[in-house]
């Protein structure tokens, strides 16, 4: 009878609860406590990836061991892509619900997304010079990686041109969603153009082309990289709250900033 | 392990340049993102103490008792 009388009731407050994590001041001490975690995490797996990667992996019989640049270019590519949809879906969801957490979201993936996508260019360009004989071509992979090295950038310099906060994260938010377009671009090129860029090496639908030991030391590299990206966006989202809401009564209270 | 020598591994058949160049520069610009965050939260906490001791006089927080 009881039971009843009960379920609307812890109904409504698990809701309640849900919401309350989308305020800053919620937010704030849950990122603090998983952040401890989440560098640890990322750097065993980051440490366990280079094991087997640089030392534990056998060389590739066509590119020789040129082909372990791929434990880094890899994840990296696959986090600056990654980290641009949630970049724009959080700025999208802050335009929408005008919730000031998912804007500042959004703004902190964006330094650690511009990183991957540099990272990821950086090295194309070394492991393109032993297997193609150039550093660079103007190719659609590569030249809408770089469009998106620029996304990122003009969303930063976007945000960090207008003073009022509110207005930065709505131009922001602008920019990161026309800039999306570009990802499923990207993705694609290599099916859709001509390319002097190899086609995907792990694919779900068929048998991954290569060892079982690359393929650890790969998927270990993209668990590292993954949890990074995470945890950077995290911190930075931190110091984004405390600037923000500097003036609050519960930052002033916080004991970290006595 | 797939080494024999550490000269092999450092020379990595002749790609040395490359795949070390890629890994260094990574970790530079990853370890360099690392510092840039510590830096900002430690900046982030200053403006924090700042913003208290601008306004300590509304609160009068930090007012001695008149005497």
């Amino acid at each position: 009878m009881s039971h009843a009388a009960t379920a609307p009731k812890t109904e409504a407050s698990k809701r309640w609860h849900w919401f309350r994590l989308a305020s800053p001041q919620q937010f704030y001490p849950l990122a603090g406590r998983l952040l401890p975690w989440l560098w640890g995490l990322a750097a065993l797996l980051a440490l366990a990836g280079l094991a087997v990667g640089l030392l534990i992996a056998p060389t590739d019989f066509q590119q020789g061991d040129s082909y372990r640049i791929i434990f880094i270019h890899v994840p990296a590519a696959w986090m600056s892509m990654l980290m641009y949809v949630a970049m724009a879906f959080w700025a999208a969801l802050g335009l929408v619900l005008n919730t000031r957490l998912s804007s500042m979201m959004a703004t902190a993936l964006a330094p650690t997304g511009a990183l991957m996508t540099f990272i990821a260019l950086w090295t194309g360009a070394l492991w393109g010079k032993p297997t193609w004989g150039t550093w660079w071509v103007w190719d659609a992979r590569l030249t809408s990686e770089l469009l998106l090295l620029f996304l990122y950038l003009g969303f930063m310099a976007l945000q960090a041109a207008a003073d009022d906060p509110r207005r930065a994260d709505r131009a922001g938010a602008i920019v990161a969603l026309v800039g999306v377009v570009n990802v499923p671009i990207i993705y694609f090129s290599v099916q859709w153009w001509n390319t002097l860029h190899q086609g995907s090496t792990i694919n779900l639908t068929r048998a991954p082309s290569m060892a079982s030991s690359m393929l650890t030391g790969l998927l270990l590299m993209v668990f590292a990289f993954w949890v990074y990206g995470i945890a950077a966006a995290l911190q930075r989202v931190r110091a984004i709250i405390l600037e923000r809401e500097k003036h609050t009564d519960w930052v002033q209270q916080l004991q970290e900033a006595r | 392990m797939y080494w024999n020598a550490w000269p092999d591994f450092w020379s990595m058949g002749g790609y040395g340049l490359y795949v070390w160049g890629s890994f260094a520069v990574t970790a530079i610009v990853l370890g360099a993102e690392l510092m840039l965050l510590t830096q900002r939260r430690r900046q982030a906490l200053a403006e924090v103490r700042n913003q208290r001791l601008l306004h300590a006089d509304d609160s009068g927080e930090f007012n001695d008792p008149p005497p």
